[in-house]
């Protein structure tokens, strides 16, 4: 316990130097949408920043210049029309500004017509069940061995010298660079929500219904993601791995497979 | 009109027992039916409320200081997160706006009391007895609600023994908050000072008077919505159970019709404080105070056709998501025009910055920085990237803490001395001001890169590469969890510092600072004079 305590007083310090990792931003991600997703965010970020360097400006020039202190007198002024119409009229031009490309891109991600696979993804408490519509492929993935024995409370196992600690799986997706994949999403419980931020996906499973939603990947790599909707005890322990591979690989994935069952 | 309202109630005052002041003991409070004796204790009861819902916040920031599971297992830690949301929202931050409209709207208006006492000690009473059974459910065989505070099903159906105990003890807390609306509204409609039009009502006021109606719309909707929960695990109906023919997702729609116009019952009254406070201290009128109100009501309309902005991952068709995403960013236009009034009555004024004023600083700044993640968060396709991270986590902490937080503490300090009589210790509240600043800054602004990166909330444990923002988040969170104890002591030496005078503030205005410092028991018996009032007004 005390070990403990002392160990988050200086995790800063432990954390800078085992793993220093300070990402600031959303990734962008692998596909043209996740892309397009990333560069709304930026756009109405910069729009953000702009804002608040005006209203945060004069808020200071105000605060510097116009107190007591500084023998600044009270104006009387207390009413503006013409002040009021441009700041209501020009945050409404702005928001026009945003929403015309998000439509688009929210146009693009809906259209999940003509796939090159289908998976159906199930959400169990916790972990996932996949389906390769088109094959017999099915299978369950859950938390890797490693991270099960390590995540224990007073475990005696360092976080940092697990790989991919809570964020690997013992059967990863696997699917094929440049194929346009659907995804179907249920679950057999409770609502999760299948996320991969490298995807640009995140898609609730939900019991009775059915999702859906698609990607093309345009890299091949291995992309880590988590249940995002809390489904439980263990819901931070239900991690999802897709792995990009080339079609050739996953020709063989799937013979692989095949033989296996 | 008003004024015969007001004589009945003077009668009626006259005939009870209270012309010689407050009981003594504890029957003074238990009984009170005086509008101050309430809002001390509404006051009481959120400080109470927000420390310990303050001390669930610590338990979860200290597992979360460092990757691996040290102090508690992943079944209390949802208990922590579900409950010190429910406390908070429900226990701390509202009844601390209702109890600051208990102490000011009478003053401010002119009025003797509440229009309906007697509601408004039941309005209080129920709380302590709401918040008593859900805490209680922490003793419980399989603990606390640990579904989140959304309550979704089917999650919250497995919610051990507790269950019937959290939809019960939510009814009560809807029904305390109806009660107090209704009174906020009688009263306001009703026993307003002469010559006080609508449009003539402090900022506070009104800002609690459009929330007043926003409570009475949704608290029945989520009381409708617990009860179908309630339903559905114990007498066999299927609202939201797919197994039955019911839909999940149903519950979604009703709660956050609830839900969204919630966060703004926690706003509202905020800006209403914020309102009072920076004129006084910048020693010019508020700038444009009908645009204000104007952009207030505009605010609560559009919060009834929002809700589904929490839900752009539930799997809503095309239409649906642009309608609310459109909507949604609307309300950027309403919440733009009270913060450039804001920022248009500081300029050329003539500001101290006394801690009532840093608080209001403070929460413009920082209210507007979670006003541009929530402008972030109206655009469905990144939304769906931040949906259920920590990047919304920071956002309506960003909101809820250096935003209602602070307008609250903001309100305390301002009035304090009308109501004890005594100033404050100015140095300590600064002290209090800067290290509650840096410290929740310090707990959220990393927040949003988590969120960004990856991480979902509500998980007890996560992946190595989140531990360095977390750890800083632990050590803010900690820090600003200290710094309270500063306001405690502020608020229990109360009393040593000098005398106020009845205007308190050399730039104050309206009705309350014409009443002597400390408050009386019984003010405005008969309503001031509309020559008194309208100098109050100017």
């Amino acid at each position: 316990m005390i070990r403990n305590t002392i160990l988050s007083l200086l995790g800063l310090s432990l954390a800078g130097t085992a793993k220093a990792d300070w990402a600031l931003n959303m990734p962008k991600g692998i596909t043209d949408l996740s892309l397009e997703t990333y560069n709304l965010h930026m756009m109405v970020f910069w729009w953000c920043v702009a804002i608040g360097i005006v209203v945060f400006g004069v808020m200071i020039i105000s605060l510097i210049k116009h107190r007591k202190s500084k023998g600044a007198e009270s104006a009387t002024f207390s009413h503006s029309t013409t002040a009021e119409i441009i700041w209501t009229a020009i945050p409404v031009i702005i928001l026009i500004l945003i929403s015309v490309p998000t439509a688009e891109t929210m146009v693009k991600l809906e259209d999940s017509r003509n796939p090159d696979m289908s998976i159906v993804i199930t959400g169990y408490q916790w972990k996932w069940h996949y389906k390769y519509q088109d094959s017999d492929i099915e299978f369950f993935s859950s938390l890797a061995r490693s991270s099960v024995e390590a995540r224990r409370k007073e475990s005696g196992v360092d976080p940092f010298s697990v790989e991919n600690y809570l964020l690997d799986v013992d059967n990863p997706v696997v699917v094929p660079r440049g194929a346009k994949v659907r995804l179907l999403f249920t679950s057999n419980d409770v609502i999760h929500s299948w996320w991969v931020v490298g995807l640009a996906i995140k898609k609730d499973a939900i019991p009775g219904i059915v999702n859906e939603a698609w990607f093309r990947a345009n890299e091949t790599g291995t992309y880590r993601g988590q249940c995002a909707e809390l489904c439980g005890k263990d819901h931070g322990y239900m991690p999802i791995v897709v792995e990009v591979v080339e079609p050739e690989a996953y020709a063989a994935w799937v013979n692989s497979h095949d033989a296996e069952q | 009109m008003n004024t015969d309202v007001s004589n009945a109630h003077d009668e009626h005052h006259d005939a009870d027992h209270d012309d010689h002041g407050p009981d003594k003991g504890i029957g003074r409070w238990l009984f009170s039916t005086n509008h101050k004796d309430i809002g001390t204790m509404y006051l009481i009861f959120s400080l109470t409320m927000f420390f310990i819902g303050g001390a669930m916040a610590m338990v979860i920031r200290s597992e979360l200081a460092i990757p691996g599971l040290q102090f508690v297992h992943p079944e209390f830690f949802n208990q922590m997160t579900t409950m010190h949301a429910l406390i908070m929202v429900f226990g701390a931050v509202m009844p601390a706006f209702v109890g600051l409209a208990n102490w000011m709207i009478p003053l401010m208006i002119g009025a003797p009391d509440m229009a309906l006492p007697r509601m408004n000690n039941w309005s209080f009473w129920i709380l302590p007895v709401a918040f008593g059974i859900l805490l209680s459910t922490l003793f419980m065989p399989g603990g606390s609600p640990a579904g989140g505070w959304t309550m979704y099903p089917p999650l919250v159906l497995q919610t051990g023994d507790a269950f019937p105990f959290l939809i019960f003890s939510v009814h009560l807390m809807g029904i305390s908050s109806i009660m107090g609306a209704i009174n906020i509204i009688v009263t306001v409609i009703n026993m307003r000072a002469p010559d006080m039009s609508l449009l003539k009502m402090p900022m506070f006021v009104w800002t609690w008077l459009i929330t007043a109606y926003l409570l009475i719309a949704v608290m029945p909707v989520l009381a409708g919505a617990v009860t179908m929960l309630l339903t559905d695990q114990f007498f066999g109906t299927s609202f939201f159970l797919a197994a039955g023919g019911g839909d999940p997702v149903m519950f979604q729609h009703i709660f956050w019709f609830f839900g969204h116009p919630e966060v703004y019952i926690m706003i509202l009254p905020a800006f209403g404080v914020v309102s009072e406070i920076i004129p006084t201290f910048a020693r010019k009128k508020l700038f444009g105070h009908d645009s204000m109100v104007y952009a207030a009501s505009c605010i609560a309309f559009l919060s009834f056709i929002v809700w589904a902005h929490h839900m752009f991952t539930v799997g809503m068709p095309l239409t649906g998501q642009l309608f609310f995403m459109f909507a949604t960013m609307l309300i950027a236009v309403p919440t733009g025009v009270k913060i450039f009034n804001w920022v248009a009555t500081m300029w050329r004024g003539s500001m101290t910055f006394e801690t009532p004023m840093l608080f209001s600083l403070a929460f413009v700044f920082l209210f507007t920085i979670g006003g541009f993640s929530g402008l972030m968060l109206a655009v469905a396709p990144a939304d769906v990237q931040y949906h259920d991270t920590y990047f919304v986590v920071a956002h309506f902490h960003y909101v809820l803490v250096p935003g209602s937080v602070f307008a609250i503490m903001a309100g305390a300090y301002y009035w304090l001395p009308k109501w004890t009589g005594h100033m404050y210790n100015e140095t300590v509240g600064k002290l209090h001001f800067w290290s509650s600043t840096i410290f929740v800054n310090l707990t959220f602004f990393p927040m949003h890169f988590l969120g960004l990166a990856g991480m979902p909330r509500r998980i007890p444990d996560y992946s190595t590469q989140f531990s360095d923002f977390n750890t800083i988040a632990s050590i803010g969170a900690i820090g600003f969890g200290l710094s309270q104890l500063i306001f405690v002591w502020v608020i229990l030496t109360a009393k040593q510092g000098p005398k106020a005078t009845d205007r308190v503030w050399e730039g104050s205005h309206g009705l309350e600072w014409t009443v002597p410092s400390p408050a009386p028991y019984h003010t405005f018996e008969t309503p001031p004079q509309a020559r008194i009032a309208n100098e109050a007004f100017e």
